[in-house]
């Protein structure tokens, strides 16, 4: 059997649609990201870069184009889209921890009712990945009673907890505090020293020249540009993409 | 211009309004025609001057009354909140015993029938009301998810159900169903008719408070749990009820405890719960309004009892918010 190219690449999208009734919120997105890789996708608000990470889990679904997430499509199957999110852990801009639950309970969840795995086992699981965020003094509090960071960082724990092969990030730093992103960023920094597929839509440049291996800039639903940060950042080639440069803060 | 002189002098203002206040009342207590008799019992020798002059004799009494009530007013100031609680609602089941023992009540009467009361009664009102109590939640979970479905089928089912059950009175709904249902070949005693109308109708009004408890949690919740992989019904039960119940538990209490004292309407189709026998029992000697007041006190007390578990599961649900 000859190697096609989507074997080599743990996300892949071709020709992917989507519209919210008449506006084009997707517009023929091509895009490849290989295992390890991390992607940075930047752009104006409204371009679609939300969309587009939402689309690769299937919180939303696309309409025309095929998606496929570790060699598998999401083509409406609902249990092709669990056996998804199994393996892809996702972070959101406002953290949507489960206030209900201690920090401990929201972390146990997902490894014990998804992946059945017995209460000690998940435990252990999920003390060693806040020890990682470093706050595993915080097990038993619940989210509310910490600060934007510390829940983002539990968020970001919450999703490894499942083991997962791609970690995607939704704005993870932007509901924050100034003074609490960093701690959020230093430890995706850290994270992706380990090899895992992550995919970032974020607006700080730092971390993206930092980390990155490509960044994507979109604007009206499209691709506009994709390159390596150093040249990204340095020569953008787009007219709208160093526009966007210039309005950012570095 | 008011304004200026209540803040310029407050001190005066407040003592003018306290004047209001009493000046108000007693005219209130005259308009309503409050009776003068008690001043008599009091005071035997004012009893003639009582009767000569009636009009003003009216006037004192309410005066009296509404220094009385003053006077309580500043007393129960000086206390802390919590005695001033415990004070307030001993004063007034006073007011309430007083207003029952001016009925003349024969509590020979009552001691001799109270035993079959709550023997018969309450445990009958009890069980009618715990098994339409866990069928109007079934119900009503069930119609929550209906209302919220995408299926215009399961839509339009739902939303009938809760129109028209929330739409004809219970009495009704009682009478259709145990007279009804046996015109279309399905003969239903007397408990179970009355349980299926409690149920069907206070799941209708649960429907509502379950599907308001359910879309007041953000979406951010139900995509937190998808993208952790937790199924539809592992979202529902482990993430979104859980917090749904904060806003679903009080208002649910209140039904409850309307359901209670409507279980009541089931005797007209002859159970023999607490109303229905308060009103035979009472008919055979005549002594109507002992049995009444006796039931009256009995549904008090059941409703006390339900709000007690309320705040209790209340307390449970909320711990989350505790800072």
């Amino acid at each position: 059997m000859p190697t096609s190219p989507d074997i080599l690449s743990e996300i892949l999208l071709r020709g992917v649609h989507k519209w919210y009734g008449s506006y084009h919120a997707l517009d023929d997105i091509n895009l490849s990201i290989a295992p390890r890789e991390k992607v940075v996708i930047c752009g104006p608000s409204g371009s679609g870069k939300s969309t587009l990470i939402r689309c690769v889990n299937r919180l939303e679904a696309h309409q025309e184009g095929q998606i496929l997430v570790g060699g598998v499509e999401l083509d409406g199957d609902e249990r092709k889209a669990e056996a998804i999110r199994r393996e892809v852990g996702m972070v959101f801009q406002q953290f949507n921890l489960f206030p209900h639950l201690t920090i401990l309970e929201n972390c146990v969840l997902a490894p014990m009712w998804v992946k059945k795995m017995p209460r000690r086992e998940a435990r252990e699981i999920a003390m060693h990945f806040l020890n990682r965020v470093r706050i595993p003094e915080q097990a038993d509090k619940y989210p509310g009673q910490l600060s934007g960071g510390q829940q983002q960082r539990v968020a970001i724990a919450r999703a490894l907890c499942m083991n997962p092969k791609v970690m995607l990030f939704d704005e993870p730093t932007s509901a924050l505090d100034p003074e609490m992103v960093k701690e959020v960023l230093d430890t995706m920094v850290e994270l992706a020293g380990e090899g895992m597929t992550m995919v970032c839509v974020t607006h700080e440049m730092g971390f993206a020249r930092q980390v990155a291996d490509r960044v994507i800039f979109m604007d009206q639903g499209r691709i506009v540009e994709e390159g390596q940060p150093e040249d990204f950042f340095a020569r953008p080639k787009s007219e709208r993409a160093s526009l966007f440069l210039s309005q950012l803060l570095h | 211009m008011i304004g200026r002189l209540i803040l310029s002098y407050p001190d005066a203002a407040r003592r003018t309004g306290g004047l209001l206040i009493l000046a108000l009342t007693t005219l209130g207590l005259y308009a309503l025609g409050v009776s003068s008799a008690w001043l008599g019992y009091l005071a035997p020798p004012a009893a003639g001057w009582l009767d000569e002059n009636p009009a003003l004799g009216r006037f004192v009494a309410a005066l009296l009354i509404s220094l009385i009530v003053a006077a309580n007013w500043k007393a129960l100031q000086q206390l802390s909140r919590r005695q001033q609680i415990i004070g307030v609602w001993i004063e007034l089941f006073a007011l309430l015993m007083l207003f029952f023992f001016s009925f003349d009540l024969s509590f020979t009467f009552i001691a001799k029938k109270i035993g079959f009361l709550i023997t018969q009664g309450v445990t009958t009102t009890l069980y009618i009301s715990a098994i339409s109590i866990v069928i109007a939640t079934i119900i009503a979970f069930i119609g929550a998810i209906a209302k919220l479905s995408k299926n215009g089928v399961v839509y339009g089912l739902a939303t009938f159900y809760t129109s028209l059950f929330r739409g004809l009175p219970l009495l009704m709904q009682i009478y259709i169903i145990y007279l009804g249902l046996p015109q279309v070949g399905y003969v239903i005693s007397a408990v179970p008719a009355g349980i299926m109308a409690l149920s069907l109708c206070y799941g209708a009004y649960m429907t509502e408070i379950f599907r308001a408890g359910i879309e007041s949690i953000s979406r951010g919740q139900t995509e937190g749990a998808t993208a952790l992989g937790l199924s539809p019904s592992q979202t529902m039960g482990l993430v979104i009820l859980p917090q749904a119940m904060r806003v679903i538990i009080p208002p649910t209490g209140n039904q409850f405890i309307a359901m209670l004292k409507d279980s009541s309407l089931v005797s007209v189709v002859g159970v023999w719960e607490i109303m229905y026998l308060a009103r035979t029992l009472g008919q055979t000697e005549f002594r109507h309004i002992e049995m009444l007041i006796t039931a009256s006190m009995i549904y008090w007390v059941l409703s006390m009892g339900l709000e007690l578990i309320q705040s209790r599961i209340e307390e449970r649900f909320g711990r989350f918010n505790a800072r």
